[in-house]
């Protein structure tokens, strides 16, 4: 089954990367990986979080230095590694909307640094406009390319991205998750403009989590997983269980010891009915109970957060209801969520969570200003009390309680703001993503909180992108995709009885549950198809 | 978008709150040319001297235009007009016209790398930085030429920087026009302008792409702080002195100028032209309260409401 990384006899790989390693303060994110990518071929590149999937394209990219190894592009070793010299030798990347001025118009986007110029060498964007409307034409989309990019929905903004790519006519192209925002027709058309840009002799490597567009897009596929390669194969033998298979492994990294205390399911404390975003969440119903953990499982895209960020009042929903302690409530903005008991500890911690520049303290009664002021006057004493409180509840390490958050670890940050949002003592917590960027013994540590908060009567939903996490930490874990929900599934059912030693019963229950998230993908597009 | 200029008819008021500035001059103008009919408005001396009044304000409006694309801000404009109002009168003193040119261009470029250099290299928000040279240019001004006005002799030099006209038209208006196309063209046509416009709409987005936007930073405070120079000289030239105070309190005029004809003070937003129909409608609204025989107390409330009253119709709902 494991076919050696090396490309057939008598082809010039058009990416030829040896022995690449990488380590990001201590941390190895690469380990000695070999990679080839052949001229014409779409090229899968699979892997879990933290696997190492951007950090080596990256490399290729130029934006990071490898530690050690060789980069060569269609027979030409890179020399010098940087953006400019990967540019020159022909590579091209689409970054996740991180490279799209919103002031600009989408012609402007794209051809930005490359414009077109008339004779006298000035700027021609009438000509910018054609060659755009002439690449959208190719992938046969619509996308105005007058329009300006800020006043885009995230799918238009995405095929921008992926024009911008198209644009540079590289040897090389990389898509990283180029289909998370694109509609199901728009994705079946950019595969069809892909076959035809390989079938030119492109080399395009695909990044994607979705296993049915790799299966269906892909010659070959190669698996990264911890920094290492797995394995490269063509994707005919590699089924999707196998590839799950690889990308999972067979032991988990250290959470199958955190203890999961039995469920006491409460009473109902948060029914949602057929609620409805503006894009997503698309008609979700579910009950939340009384100490117990809900999970909510799916890709990027799928809608996981768009769902907390309705709940909590922070995107308006167009339709559905909100129960609460049985009984109907409106929210329509975040105030709302709060008076009714619901926290949101968001995604994106450094900029929604947390001022870090400021002390625990300040940070810890952030949102409960208003209940510890007296006569206009913070009441210092308090503040003080429920700080302490929290950092000993929640064993935050800080050097004091008036340290500023910046001089925390990222666990520890990350605690400083779920004290926050527990100050307000609420009745049902959501977290989105709480152990992004965190390292392992702390993200075991976070995991453990969030079952003794459940313990401790809260109902909890937790969003995250590792499915180990969300396997150790909930009671039911709820499949969405493409905004829908799809399947509850008790955390039970994903246990396999045979399976004794701990640490492979949970990767087997990793792989069932990944399962189902690619099951849920499929039946979608049944349904749109 | 890129040619508000040859948009088709009617579009200029479908846009109505992008053109507002447009519609603005032209509806202030009517009023006044009514109103004040009686008053000489119309009269071309007048409407010449609103050209000579703003002249100074627009030169500097069309550089800071660039700063506020690209995302920062030049508060020293004023102070550097003041300070190379003198250098240019010593050097001119000392050893002749020539001379004066070239210390009054050296005293921009000067400022310009320092300014730069702060905010590109040691970091400090440009708004820190310029503030501070606000006060550095006003001191040096005073410093040097002991507060004292110093006389230009240099009746060449008067003519060509802002005090002599070619027939009836104020060569002032040709230093404003000439500048002003300059800066049209290349905001809107060239790579830097491309560029300035990127590094203020989104900077990592424009460092991802490739640009290196310190430099760009860089370059719009010289551009700046040159233009204020020049700006400088022209108050000598016009008034045949140099004097510290010359361009106090500038720089507010000529950043309500850019804003005023729709340049975003968060970045990523410019228009030269509407910059400089931005300062002309300063200078118009100047004159008109004055005809209309308003205080200058009076003066400041006018021109304040009317200036808020814009930049509100002019914001995006």
């Amino acid at each position: 089954m494991i076919a050696a990384a090396s490309a057939p006899l008598g082809a010039v790989p058009a990416v030829r990367m040896r022995g690449i390693s990488k380590s990001f303060g201590g941390v190895r994110a690469l380990d000695g990986v070999d990679f080839d990518v052949l001229p014409g071929e779409v090229h899968a590149l699979l892997g879990g979080n933290g696997a190492g999937k951007s950090t080596i394209l990256k490399v290729l990219n130029g934006v990071h230095i490898p530690d050690t190894g060789t980069v060569e592009v269609a027979g030409q070793r890179l020399d010098a590694l940087t953006p400019d010299a990967a540019r020159r030798a022909g590579v091209a990347m689409n970054f996740q909307e991180m490279s799209l001025i919103p002031t600009l118009t989408v012609a402007q986007n794209v051809f930005l640094t490359r414009e077109a110029r008339d004779g006298r060498g000035m700027i021609d964007d009438e000509d910018s406009i054609r060659r755009a409307e002439a690449i959208f034409q190719m992938l046969q989309v619509e996308v105005n390319p007058r329009a300006l990019v800020g006043d885009l929905g995230a799918g238009q903004k995405q095929l921008t991205e992926i024009a911008k790519a198209i644009s540079q006519d590289a040897r090389v192209l990389i898509l990283d998750e180029p289909s998370t925002a694109l509609a199901v027709s728009d994705v079946e058309r950019l595969f069809v403009f892909l076959r035809k840009l390989a079938a030119k002799g492109v080399a395009i490597i695909y990044v994607s989590h979705r296993m049915d567009e790799i299966a269906r897009i892909a010659d070959r596929a190669t698996i990264l997983r911890d920094g290492r390669h797995v394995i490269t194969a063509p994707t005919a033998d590699l089924p999707i269980d196998t590839m799950i298979e690889h990308i999972v492994g067979k032991k988990s990294k250290g959470l199958a010891d955190v203890a999961r205390g039995a469920a006491r399911r409460g009473v109902a404390l948060l029914e949602v009915k057929d609620l409805c975003g503006s894009h997503k969440p698309d008609h979700v119903s579910f009950t939340l109970h009384q100490g117990e953990v809900l999970g909510l499982a799916g890709l990027l895209g799928s809608g996981r957060s768009a769902l907390a960020r309705v709940i909590a009042g922070i995107e308006p929903a167009v339709a559905g209801e909100i129960w609460i302690k049985g009984k109907l409530v409106h929210i329509s903005q975040p105030s709302d969520a709060i008076a009714q008991g619901i926290a949101l500890v968001p995604e994106a911690r450094a900029t929604q969570g947390i001022i870090t520049a400021h002390s625990v303290a300040e940070n810890m009664v952030m949102a409960v200003l208003g209940r510890i002021t007296k006569g206009g006057l913070l009441d210092r004493a308090r503040a003080a009390a429920i700080t302490d409180d929290m950092i000993a509840r929640l064993s935050v390490k800080t050097a004091s309680r008036d340290h500023a958050v910046s001089t925390l670890s990222g666990g520890n940050q990350q605690k400083v703001v779920i004290g926050k949002w527990l100050a307000t003592d609420p009745d049902i917590l959501i977290l989105d993503e709480p152990t992004a960027g965190i390292d392992i013994g702390s993200k075991s540590e976070i995991i453990r909180l969030v079952r003794d908060l459940a313990a401790a009567g809260k109902a909890v939903l937790v969003i995250s992108s590792e499915l180990s996490e969300l396997l150790t930490a909930c009671d039911r874990i709820l499949v969405i995709a493409d905004g829908r929900a799809h399947q509850m599934l008790q955390r039970a059912e994903l246990d396999d009885a045979s399976e004794t030693d701990p640490d492979h019963a949970l990767q087997a229950a990793e792989r069932r549950l990944q399962i189902e998230i690619q099951k849920a993908l499929t039946a979608k597009e049944a349904i749109h198809g | 978008m890129a040619k508000p200029l040859t948009a088709p008819k009617g579009a200029l008021l479908a846009n109505w709150r992008q053109n507002i500035i447009y519609i603005g001059f032209v509806a202030i103008f009517v009023v006044f040319a009514i109103t004040l009919n009686d008053k000489g408005f119309l009269n071309p001396n007048n409407l010449l001297n609103i050209v000579r009044q703003t002249a100074m304000i627009a030169v500097m409006a069309i550089a800071i235009t660039f700063v506020l694309a690209a995302g920062e801000i030049d508060l020293s404009v004023g102070a550097v007009a003041g300070l190379a109002t003198v250098t240019v009168a010593m050097a001119i003193e000392a050893a002749g016209p020539f001379a004066g040119v070239c210390a009054g261009l050296a005293t921009g470029l000067a400022v310009g790398i320092f300014n730069g250099w702060l905010t590109t290299r040691i970091g400090i928000p440009s708004f820190l930085t310029t503030l501070a040279m606000m006060g550095i240019a006003k001191g040096l001004a005073m410093w040097i030429s002991d507060t004292a006005a110093v006389p230009i002799l240099s009746p060449g030099y008067s003519w060509l920087f802002g005090g002599g006209s070619v027939g009836p038209i104020p060569v002032l208006l040709f230093w404003v026009a000439a500048l002003g196309g300059v800066g049209h063209i290349v905001l809107r046509r060239t790579g830097f302008g491309r560029r300035v416009l990127a590094t203020g709409g989104g900077e990592t987005a424009a460092r991802y792409s490739g640009i290196d936007t310190a430099n760009i930073k860089m370059k719009v405070l010289v551009l700046s702080s040159c233009a204020a120079a020049l700006a400088g000289m022209l108050y000598a030239g016009r008034l045949q002195s140099g004097r510290f105070q010359l361009g106090e309190g500038d720089e507010l005029s000529v950043i309500a100028a850019a804003v005023l004809g729709g340049t975003s003070l968060f970045g990523g937003k410019g228009t030269v032209i509407g910059t400089i129909v931005g300062a002309m409608m300063i200078g118009l609204i100047n004159n008109g309260l004055i005809l209309f025989g308003l205080e200058f107390s009076q003066q400041l409330i006018a021109r304040g409401g009317i200036i808020i009253l814009a930049v509100a119709l002019s914001q995006k709902r």
